[in-house]
């Protein structure tokens, strides 16, 4: 049996799982109260009900997903977790692992070690979040935190900043999911941390 | 936890539904329909799940409250980068705005002050007049800019001999609506009791004779058509507020 995820990665990682989950469907039916581009999101996939439901949704929410982004990097950083798992990566061995995986021989043998293309993505999604938390903070207080709103084009340079990083983790998302549906294992990985003949 | 939201969604359409005919500015008769139902019993869907939330709420009422700084001032802005036009909110719609007659007006005052008598229009233009061009956020998430010109609420508070240590003020206005702020918020140098609208007297859209202008508040915490304020230590609540908005709603 060998170690792929330590406990706190793990935990966190669903934690986070369900902070998004709750955060993206909220913010989805905010976004429909006043939409920035011409079109809506379907109300079936909108969490709250009516507008007050959504923020009180999003408003809870936020505070799950920046108190555990915050203690997995804390430990990320400390532990010298996230420098092993994500560094180096340079762009030369992203391109060379995207043309690799794009034809079928990218490894997956030892599921602890990421290749270039998974560690540039990780590090994509992590980046998102906190521009994500940045430019929340920004819109929900544009007054208290002028300097933040200020580094965006303002209240509504943040809202569309806010817009484009939700996107991106979306993108993020979508083929994280289906990179897990193509290698399963990786599945159960995340949640027991160990695999069988790893 | 997965059925839990789908019950809380599924209770919920029907306000949702009421929404947007109140969204389309629809007739009286979506209107009364509204007004025959209470929206919160409906927002207790399940109980736990919105215990829950309130309780989150109340906790980011006292974050924002701890946020907020009293001297930190709101952008303020060339008056080349007004809205215009400058939107027209309410919780109801533009043809149903009200008429307040500006000959029979008094402002009432209440609670905690040392002088309760009412004021005429006359007596409230006569106060020292500021202006203000600042960015008006709505809860929906549009924003637009404007200008405003009225008198600092906090020179007004004092000329009322308001107890300035009590907790919140209230408002309620000739359009039915009601709400309420903190009293920091209330004593910020930008809160202001706007008479005009880009120079001129407020028009009836904008809350005439006078709206609370709050820049370091959302727009629904910018009570229009006022007639009457009060001071008081028991938290007033206020029409949205009721029904879920977070009460703060600072900026």
């Amino acid at each position: 049996m060998k170690k792929v995820h330590p406990l706190l990665v793990r935990a966190t990682h669903w934690v986070n799982a369900l902070a998004v989950l709750v955060m993206v469907m909220s913010g989805w039916k905010i976004y429909n109260a006043s939409p920035l581009f011409d079109f809506s999101f379907p109300n079936d996939l909108t969490l709250g009900g009516w507008l007050a439901g959504a923020l009180q949704w999003h408003f809870a929410a936020m505070w799950l997903l920046a108190l555990n982004g915050m203690i997995y990097l804390a430990y990320g950083i400390l532990s010298g977790h996230l420098r092993r798992r994500m560094f180096p990566v340079t762009p030369g061995a992203v391109l060379r692992d995207v043309f690799e995986a794009l034809r079928g021989r990218l490894a997956h043998a030892d599921l602890s070690v990421y290749n270039a293309v998974q560690k540039a993505a990780y590090l994509g999604a992590i980046l998102l979040a906190i521009g994500l938390i940045l430019s929340g903070l920004a819109i929900w207080k544009p007054v208290q935190l002028y300097w933040l709103a200020s580094l965006m084009g303002d209240y509504e340079g943040a809202r569309l900043l806010h817009f484009f990083c939700m996107a991106g983790l979306i993108l993020f998302v979508v083929v994280h999911v289906a990179m897990v549906i193509l290698v399963p294992r990786t599945f159960l990985t995340m949640i027991t941390g160990k695999l069988k003949h790893g | 936890m997965d059925s839990k939201l789908k019950n809380h969604e599924g209770a919920l359409l029907a306000s949702v539904e009421r929404r947007l005919f109140l969204k389309r500015g629809l007739s009286l008769g979506a209107l009364s329909l509204l007004a025959g139902c209470d929206l919160t019993d409906q927002l207790t869907y399940d109980d736990d799940v919105q215990k829950m939330l309130t309780a989150m709420s109340r906790w980011n009422d006292a974050a924002q409250a701890w946020l907020f700084d009293p001297k930190r001032l709101a952008p303020e802005f060339p008056e080349r980068m007004i809205t215009n036009p400058f939107p027209f909110n309410a919780y109801y719609s533009e043809d149903e705005i009200r008429m307040v007659d500006a000959a029979g007006y008094k402002l009432e005052i209440s609670g905690r002050v040392r002088e309760k008598r009412a004021w005429a229009l006359p007596e409230l233009y006569a106060l020292p007049e500021v202006s203000q061009v600042t960015r008006h956020i709505c809860v929906e998430g549009w924003s637009a800019i404007g200008k405003w010109s009225g008198v600092r609420f906090s020179e007004f508070l004092q000329r009322i001999g308001a107890d300035l240590s009590a907790r919140y003020v209230g408002f309620k206005c000739a359009d039915d609506y009601h709400t309420s702020i903190d009293m920091a918020t209330a004593l910020h140098p930008q809160t202001q009791l706007s008479f005009k609208y880009a120079g001129a007297t407020l028009p009836p859209k904008y809350g005439f004779p006078m709206k609370l202008r709050i820049p370091t508040k959302l727009g629904f915490k910018n009570p229009k058509h006022i007639v009457a304020l009060f001071v008081t230590n028991e938290y007033p609540g206020g029409y949205w507020e009721d029904k879920g908005y977070n009460w703060y709603s600072g900026s």
